[in-house]
């Protein structure tokens, strides 16, 4: 640094590439200002309302027959879309980045897709294929499964929604690492599964971790989408979500705040994790990612 | 088709079964739907949308939704970048916080940080108290519905921009002051050039989920027709009446306007970059 060949510094020496302190001063007050109102109030604001009427209160509401219906439902959906997304997010990922083929970026901007539609716009879609009056859905009804207002058009939302999470972790991720070690495991004969859990997985494992984290979190809170395809009927296609609506609706505060703390609670701890794999696991994460 | 073979032979193994879950979830949970959608649009003909679209309360719910949208993707672009400029550049106490605060709209639901956004905003609520002191209505009103849109952007604009101020070189602002450029100077014709390909990134996702925006912004809306009806909860509330033709004319109009508003925005990133090349 320029200033430590100094002998003695100026009272008020300031290197030409940074701001005046009042600058820095006036930015630094900005951002917390911003994030004060914008990001760290509303939250404040879910658990000031939840305890609103006391601890009791709101963890009777939580105990009633609908919110515990709704955290089922919410954790069920979770389960199943989560890893149905993982899986796809994996075989693209290995289709894209091990093979050479035509229309590779194509590919990806249609994996890319859901990102850019509306999930008012999603959960039509799927209605317009799988609902009742739907290309498919008709025939499936008569079939008897029925997908719209039930619990697998709940699970398409969510999975459109999430889409791209896990497969847009590990793309970039896979290209920088390369196939060599890939190519080197199957030279020494090892068998395509055995070359993914011993040489793949490992290197891709906490880029895995980090979208499934993203994708759980938005697949437990999705609102539009399942809006659209669930029905809304209470104790069976209301999820969490959907529930915190209904009981907002039905002017109960401290129930749809307490449904509402809960997910809140799930966000923090998301973040959390989140922060903690950005600094831990830097080197592993694809790089726009890297603090 | 003659050339080049459309999938290289490999002799990497998994590949039918990576193509084949790859493809096969593709399709059932994206193309298809979206297919539905523009065959639905194609049955009932351009002369049907356009019917169903031009009406008094489509356009002004498209109007509201996409001229909100711009509001508050421009806020979170100014606020982003300052943000992004803070969080990379200066070290000061609460910094990581920060950092972290800025995905909370990322993680938390929608429906949760519309409620409670509508409680912080309501009349009676903490911020809307204090704006009703000088006669201000943010909840119910259009201001509402640019808070809940600019609190869904934050995140865009910031992370597309932080990975730039991270790579840019030192010695470039270094030149500059040399040269004897104010340090404002500097800011404007150096560094923010350098910044706008990623803020414009930033600020076309943020203004692709604004549009689309639906859970964070109904419970504070208010949902008047013709007011604070925004598009999203048009097509809701024709999907309650069961008139999906409508629906899909309404959907498929958004889908075309995002398409055109992100077309421009890519051509205004061309030119900017090609400006910038020129620099």
């Amino acid at each position: 640094m320029s200033d430590t060949s100094l002998a003695r510094k100026p009272a008020r020496f300031r290197p030409a590439t940074e701001e005046s302190p009042a600058a820095r001063r006036a930015l630094i007050g900005v951002a917390f200002l911003g994030l004060g109102i914008l990001a760290f109030a509303p939250l404040i604001a879910v658990f000031a309302e939840a305890l609103a009427d006391g601890i009791a209160a709101s963890l009777r509401s939580l105990a009633s027959p609908d919110a515990r219906a709704a955290i089922r439902l919410t954790l069920t959906i979770a389960a199943i879309s989560v890893p149905l997304n993982a899986i796809f997010g994996i075989a693209a990922a290995w289709f894209i980045t091990k093979f050479d083929f035509r229309g590779k970026a194509f590919l990806i901007t249609l994996i890319d897709l859901p990102f850019s539609v509306s999930p008012v716009v999603a959960g039509l879609c799927i209605m317009l294929m799988f609902g009742t009056n739907g290309l498919a859905g008709g025939w499936l009804a008569t079939m008897g499964y029925p997908i719209v207002f039930a619990i697998p058009g709940i699970i398409l939302a969510t999975l459109f929604v999430t889409f791209p999470f896990v497969a847009r972790e590990l793309i970039p991720v896979m290209i920088e690492q390369g196939r060599s070690e890939e190519e080197a495991a199957l030279t020494l004969g090892a068998s395509g599964w055995r070359i993914f859990r011993t040489v793949t997985l490992p290197n891709i494992r906490w880029a895995l971790l980090y979208g499934v984290l993203l994708c759980s979190a938005r697949a437990m809170g999705e609102f539009g989408a399942v809006a659209v395809v669930s029905g809304k009927i209470r104790g069976q296609t209301a999820t969490m979500p959907i529930t915190i609506e209904m009981l907002y609706q039905e002017y109960l505060p401290v129930a749809a705040f307490s449904l509402a703390a809960v997910l809140a609670l799930l966000a923090l701890v998301t973040l959390l994790l989140k922060t903690v794999l950005e600094i831990r696991h830097a080197d592993q994460l694809a790089a726009t990612l890297r603090r | 088709m003659m050339g080049r073979p459309f999938i290289h032979r490999s002799p990497m193994p998994g590949l039918g079964l990576s193509m084949g879950i790859t493809l096969t979830m593709l399709s059932i949970v994206v193309l298809l739907p979206i297919g539905a959608l523009l065959l639905k649009g194609a049955s009932y003909g351009p002369a049907g949308i356009w019917e169903t679209v031009n009406r008094e309360r489509v356009w002004a719910a498209l109007f509201l939704s996409f001229r909100l949208s711009l509001f508050a993707a421009l806020f979170n672009l100014v606020f982003g970048v300052a943000l992004a400029w803070v969080l990379v550049r200066y070290r000061f106490p609460g910094r990581r916080i920060l950092d972290a605060a800025v995905d909370l709209p990322f993680a938390l639901p929608t429906a949760v940080a519309g409620i409670a956004l509508t409680a912080l905003y309501a009349p009676n609520g903490a911020f809307g108290r204090l704006a009703a002191l000088i006669g201000w209505k943010i909840a119910y009103t259009q201001w509402g519905i640019f808070i809940a849109l600019v609190f869904v952007g934050l995140p865009f604009v910031t992370r597309t921009v932080q990975p730039v101020v991270e790579e840019i070189e030192r010695e470039v602002e270094e030149a500059s002051a040399t040269l004897g450029a104010s340090r404002l100077h500097t800011v404007r014709h150096i560094i923010l050039p350098m910044l706008a390909p990623a803020a414009l990134t930033g600020f076309a996702l943020s203004l692709a989920r604004a549009v689309g925006e639906y859970g964070s912004v109904i419970f504070i809306a208010g949902n008047i027709p013709m007011v604070t009806e925004i598009a999203p909860l048009l097509i809701i509330i024709r999907l309650e009446e069961f008139n999906y033709d409508a629906a899909a004319a309404i959907g498929i109009a958004m889908l075309l306007i995002s398409f055109l508003m992100l077309l421009v925005i890519n051509l205004i990133q061309v030119w900017s970059r090609r400006r910038i090349g020129d620099v």
